[in-house]
């Protein structure tokens, strides 16, 4: 059996990954990118405990309703990177940076 | 046959770790969301290493099959495709890195000193080590009865979200 602590450092390290892809990027979609490598990290420690927990399945459970929400969020995010695109006719977070609609 | 495993294990978490690092380190927004499949196939298979071979599968199907298809079709949507790559700027470059390493130096830290292994339970676990078997009928009995309501109200979400990102993404009269 693979120790636990090796799982939640991948998932650690692709956390991290995540957050500078977030931090450093301006483009709105490779931002978008950054978040499903954190949820991914998310759900690798939610399997990875669940594996102690296998008639319950709660951690396998969490991690497929994570999987889910993450389609809803990346769908509802890209169609609202469409319409600032349609708005401002760009995609750089930097170029944002209106308030008035 | 451990040893097996175990070598598997790595090559997968360091596929994972190095294709993730290029999406960091590419300026190019469409090798991103490609390397994002290969980072997605390689956690699908860190999860069937911890048993968990329906929440693989699941990953394969919705996140290669449905999030990155979107996502490229994001990409074309929102460029002027001209037949120079798109590319994506970069801001806050080494502050980011800076933030991400620090917090990577604190979740290490955490992970070492938590000494998961010695927790009550994950040890009651491992005494008890089950047979690895097929998790498919296991949690559709369990999707269908204790999780009942949490699965019915995804249901309602994600019927949201797609009324929601339709009515978001339509072109204005």
């Amino acid at each position: 059996m693979i120790p636990l602590e090796h799982f939640l450092i991948l998932g650690a390290i692709l956390f991290s990954i995540g957050i500078a892809v977030i931090v450093s990027r301006k483009n709105a979609i490779v931002v978008l990118m950054g978040i499903e490598l954190i949820l991914n990290a998310a759900n690798i420690n939610l399997v990875a405990f669940s594996q102690y927990d296998p008639n319950m399945l709660q951690g396998q459970l969490f991690a497929i309703f994570v999987i889910v929400l993450a389609a809803a969020e990346s769908a509802v995010g890209l169609a609202i990177i469409l319409r600032v695109y349609h708005y401002f006719k760009t995609t750089s977070l930097d170029r944002v940076s209106e308030l008035k609609g | 046959m451990g040893n097996w495993v175990q070598l598997l294990f790595y090559a997968f978490a360091g596929v994972t770790v190095l294709s993730a690092l290029s999406i960091l380190f590419t300026r190019n927004v469409f090798y991103a969301a490609l390397l994002l499949v290969v980072t997605f196939f390689g956690v699908a298979a860190i999860y069937v290493f911890a048993a968990a071979d329906f929440v693989g599968v699941t990953q394969i199907l919705v996140y290669i099959g449905g999030i990155l298809v979107i996502m490229i079709f994001g990409i074309m949507l929102t460029n002027r495709l001209s037949g120079q790559p798109v590319t994506t700027g970069v801001y806050n470059k080494w502050s980011g890195y800076l933030t991400a390493i620090a917090l990577f130096m604190v979740l290490f830290y955490a992970i070492i000193q938590a000494n998961f292994a010695s927790l009550q339970w994950v040890q009651d676990a491992q005494k008890t080590e089950p047979p690895i078997r097929a998790t498919v009928k296991l949690i559709g009995i369990r999707t269908m009865g204790e999780f009942v309501l949490p699965f019915e109200v995804i249901a309602v979400l994600l019927l949201l979200a797609l009324i929601g990102a339709a009515f978001l993404a339509r072109r204005k009269k």
